[in-house]
């Protein structure tokens, strides 16, 4: 079709095009003055948290963990080590066909099915070129067939990670402790920062109280990465800082002699060096395997520990709470000789049991026929009770508590491993505040003996044998004797001073023929040894026996058993160790517990061949 | 082909404007450097937005000098002939369109391609050309400002590509299929009351449009009210281009050291987010000038539509000037993050063939319409 030529409507249709075209330039025009602005918006007002955001995008701080320290006994024996634990990883990114190179693999190592299920798992929440494990924790055969063959298999390799590990997992499990991994509560209070690489953490013992030292500090790594989180090159380092490595004063082979020495019994043992106050063995019994913790434990062994009727979790050389029995004697005969309130040579007659004046009840000596005339060597050498009971009637409470004070009976030792128990010393300021009773006299003689209210644990006896084996001075017992081979100072306790001196000797007197006199309570275990034991033995009442009633040994059943215990030091008349010995039910201090205190002796005196 | 050399005998008083030889080529020096300046410059940020990738930068160059030899011929064709195949190229478009909604082929979720077997075509392209083409012709036989009839007929033919395509779905070609035509009625002379309706009518409609929209699409369009709802999925992109274009500051990273980009972090670095890896290494004041060079094609192309004699070539070139510039304002919109993100490449430097041919063909029908003007003798 042909338009028929309108000069005037055609010159009108240019006008209005020219208008319209414009038109469209103004529009564009602003358009472009927006973009303008947006962009004036972007790289100049916002510029700097842009940037930022870039720098953050490209640069990826990365934390370098340090080397958790290395735990020494006296002897420079391993006792907490990290060990590579290796693992079988493969790289999604590097094979091919990823089910058949497994199925190839299980061949050479068994593979379960739960393993390749996880392993899918952690492979669709990483990256195709992440290592992802396989199988942990390969044993040395394992790691050994599959190196071997490794060339068959691109892109599977085998990685090693620190894992502390403990070569005596139950000698030293309470002792040195164990790490584990960090919990909310932890995560709480520790330094966020230095932790940020950590899985572990210590739990108990050296591991815990050492934590600070033996963790060290982190160290960090800025790499370029990309989006993919594959890292191109490093732009900065700063080193970690290894954890400090300890030496404990700790002897694992005298360790080693005192748990095996208790046998199948629960209790504890604790030497002390009584010229340094060097723990040399810290034992309590049952322990368990500390490395099951610092693998990872599972509910099931966890809960098997934890439900175990001889509670293998418990520390009972620093929480275990016993009465001391007789082996309080000693200190309460040094007690009587200070205040004057006994000759050494007074006779005291024992017919088997003490009455309180107008009272009728029966306070009955261990031995029912009695001990008849008794010194006070005799009764530390046969234990006698009647004499304790004379002697705490005399004494009274305020001062028998106010002199064993002094021992640090009643009050945490001090040593250099938290979680220590103080024990109970009672006095009538004690009853009055915590229970709002008065004290009666017939409490005062059942603190005589050792019973009643007073409790101690293995290190607080162990602490007191060591006062006294050095006549009053005495270091405060401590376990780490260096760190990075920097030398802890001692501390001294502040020193037990006697009116007169050769009080002393009359106890130690007494306290060396319990082992070497004819008739002392230990006798036994004086037998072959080429040194001179100083002892006391000690039973400790579980249940109180009714006054009516006869304690049967054969018909108690085994966890209402008395418990047996030691404390001794040897040489006699140039100490160097002190031990403390409870064997829990174990019965008879002298036939039980003293065995155990020799057995340990004969190792220490020893010299090493 | 007789169209070729029909121009002796009809030349009788008028005569061929006396011309370079650029003018017997049928090729505007001017437009023809801007849009070399600026493929060449689509080139160098390639480069750096696709790694090095040499094989990537050989298909693209390979695809320019495609377009380029497209230009020109298309560029030989007179703008009568254009008009004379309009209605049947947009028919034959429309056609496709229906054969793609049936058995097209299904890439990231929508259906664009027709496969013919040796090579996957997209009909949409075909058609954003097309589309002004048959509503210019439409509009150039009748008197202007055309009457309501003709402006209701008009909008059909606008009509079926659009809806046609949104249903592919592909909302960023459909919006600027629509928008060349609607220029084309703009142009026309539409009366100001009517667009005023239609907007208002629009704006309206807005709810009815949503609830039309394919979820991916709503998905698009709510992240881009809020990016930071999604960072790690829909945001994203948005997020990190963003970061890309803002990090950039005044005078950018320096050519290859935009790290967004270099490390992975921009998405779609190479195609509709390359103008965040130009804004990181080249900072706003390259943003500027590569920002001046489309308006200056703009500006260029819009003088040689006012300059052009007939009412078709006229409305068709005003259209195309504007269909580039929207094509730059969607992208970019959608980078800075002032616009939602819809699939729009930059235009001549997004990695990415046909949108690149379709492009430059529109340049050469704006060529042919400028150089093959007839001036009335003196």
């Amino acid at each position: 079709m042909k338009t028929h030529f309108d000069l005037k409507s055609s010159l009108q249709e240019n006008r209005l095009f020219l208008v319209r075209a414009t038109t469209l330039i103004i529009f564009v025009l602003i358009l472009c003055f927006a973009l303008i602005a947006r962009l004036t918006y972007l790289q100049i007002e916002t510029h700097e948290k842009y940037a930022n955001l870039a720098q953050n995008n490209r640069v990826k701080l990365s934390v370098v963990s340090p080397v958790r320290g290395l735990i020494f006994d006296t002897h420079g024996r391993v006792l907490a080590e990290n060990n590579p634990s290796y693992s079988l990883e493969l790289v999604p990114e590097q094979i091919q066909d990823i089910p058949e190179t497994i199925k190839q693999l299980s061949a050479l190592l068994p593979i379960t099915d739960e393993e390749v299920r996880l392993f899918e798992k952690r492979r669709k929440q990483n990256k195709r070129f992440a290592s992802v494990p396989l199988r942990n924790r390969l044993n040395d055969t394992e790691v050994a067939i599959f190196s071997a063959n490794r060339h068959l298999f691109p892109g599977v390799d085998i990685q090693a990670r620190p894992l502390r590990h403990y070569p005596f997992p139950e000698l030293t499990s309470h002792v040195v402790g164990y790490v584990g991994a960090i919990n909310e509560k932890e995560l709480k209070t520790i330094n966020q920062v230095n932790y940020r690489g950590s899985r572990f953490i210590g739990k108990t013992g050296i591991e815990k109280t050492y934590e600070t030292e033996l963790h060290g500090y982190v160290g960090y790594q800025q790499t370029e990465n990309t989006a993919q989180g594959r890292s191109l090159k490093v732009l900065s380092y700063t080193p970690p800082l290894s954890g400090s490595d300890l030496t404990l004063h700790l002897d694992i082979d005298l360790q080693k002699i005192a748990y095996d020495a208790l046998g199948d019994y629960t209790g504890s043992v604790v030497a002390i060096d009584t010229r340094t106050g060097a723990v040399r063995a810290l034992v309590s019994k049952p322990g368990f395997n500390a490395n099951l913790f610092a693998k990872g434990i599972d509910q099931t062994s966890y809960n098997q520990l934890q439900n175990s009727s001889k509670r293998p979790l418990f520390n009972r050389s620093l929480r275990g709470q016993y009465p001391p029995g007789s082996t309080l004697k000693p200190f309460i005969g040094l007690a009587g000789l200070d205040y004057n309130a006994i000759h050494p040579d007074q006779k005291v007659y024992c017919p088997g049991f003490y009455q309180l004046p107008k009272q009728s009840h029966k306070y009955r000596d261990w031995k029912k026929t009695g001990h008849g005339m008794t010194t006070l060597h005799d009764s530390i050498v046969q234990s006698c009770d009647v004499y304790y009971y004379v002697l705490a009637h005399e004494l009274e409470i305020d001062r028998m508590h106010h002199f064993l004070h002094k021992f640090g009976f009643g009050q945490k030792t001090g040593i250099d491993i938290l979680g220590e128990k103080s024990g109970l010393l009672p006095s009538r300021e004690w009853k009055k505040r915590t229970r709002n009773q008065v004290w009666y006299p017939g409490e005062t003689l059942i603190a005589g003996i050792g019973q009643g209210f007073n409790l101690t644990t293995p290190l607080q006896l162990a602490h007191a044998t060591a006062i006294l084996a050095n006549k009053g001075s005495a270091n405060t017992p401590s376990l780490v004797a260096n760190i990075n081979n920097k030398t802890r100072t001692q501390t001294k306790t502040i020193p037990v001073q006697l009116n007169k001196p050769q009080h002393w000797n009359l106890i130690i007197d007494a306290m060396y023929d319990v082992v070497n006199g004819a008739r002392g309570t230990a006798r036994k275990i004086k037998e072959g040894a080429p040194y001179k034991i100083a002892g006391k033995t000690g039973t400790a009442q579980v249940f109180t026996i009714k006054q009516d009633e006869e304690y049967d040994e054969d018909s108690v059943v085994e966890h209402l058993k008395d418990h047996a215990l030691f404390i001794a030091f040897a040489p006699a008349l140039n100490p160097q160790l002190a031990v403390a010995v409870i064997v829990e039910n174990g019965g008879h201090g002298g036939s039980v517990a003293a065995p155990i205190a020799r057995a340990v002796f004969d190792q220490y005196m020893t010299p090493a061949p | 082909m007789n169209w070729l050399f029909q121009k002796n005998p009809q030349t009788s008083h008028y005569h061929q404007r006396k011309g370079s030889i650029f003018q017997r080529l049928h090729i505007d020096l001017a437009l023809l450097v801007l849009l070399a300046l600026l493929s060449s410059i689509g080139i160098l940020i390639l480069m750096s937005a696709g790694h090095e990738n040499m094989g990537l930068l050989n298909r693209q160059a390979t695809r320019l000098g495609v377009a380029f030899i497209a230009m020109f011929i298309v560029a030989q064709i007179p703008p009568h002939v254009l008009k004379m195949f309009a209605p049947w190229l947009f028919l034959l478009g429309s056609l496709l369109l229906l054969g793609v909604l049936f058995m097209g082929d299904m890439g990231k979720g929508a259906q664009r391609w027709l496969d013919l077997g040796f090579f996957r075509f997209q009909p949409s392209e075909l058609l954003k050309l097309a589309t002004p083409m048959m509503v210019a012709w439409y509009l150039a036989e009748r008197r202007l400002p055309p009457s309501h009839k003709h402006i209701a007929l008009a909008t059909v033919f606008i009509a079926i590509p659009t809806v046609l395509i949104a249903k592919q779905p592909d909302l960023g070609t459909s919006i600027l299929i629509a928008s060349s035509g609607l220029t084309v009625l703009f142009l026309a002379g539409i009366s100001w009351k009517i667009i005023a309706g239609v907007i208002a009518a629009g704006a309206s409609l807005a709810p009815v449009l949503w609830s039309f929209m394919k979820d991916y699409q709503k998905q698009r369009v709510l992240t881009f009210l809020s990016p930071e709802e999604d960072p790690l999925g829909a945001g994203y992109h948005i997020i990190q281009s963003k970061i890309a274009i803002g990090s950039g500051g005044v005078y950018g990273k320096g050519w290859m050291h935009g790290s967004q980009a270099r490390l992975e972090f921009l998405p779609e670095s190479s195609t509709d987010f390359i103008f965040a890896v130009f804004s990181e290494e080249f900072g706003l004041v390259g943003c500027i000038a590569l920002l001046s060079i489309y308006l200056l094609i703009f500006i260029r192309s819009i003088y040689m539509a006012i300059q052009a004699q007939d009412t078709f070539s006229r409305l068709l070139a005003g259209s195309l000037s504007l269909t580039f510039f929207i094509y730059l304002f969607v992208n970019v919109g959608m980078v800075t993050g002032i616009l939602p993100v819809v699939g729009v490449p930059l235009p001549l430097v997004s990695y990415g063939g046909t949108s690149m041919v379709t492009l430059l063909i529109g340049f050469g029908i704006l060529m042919s319409i400028h150089t093959h003007r007839k001036l009335l003798s003196s």
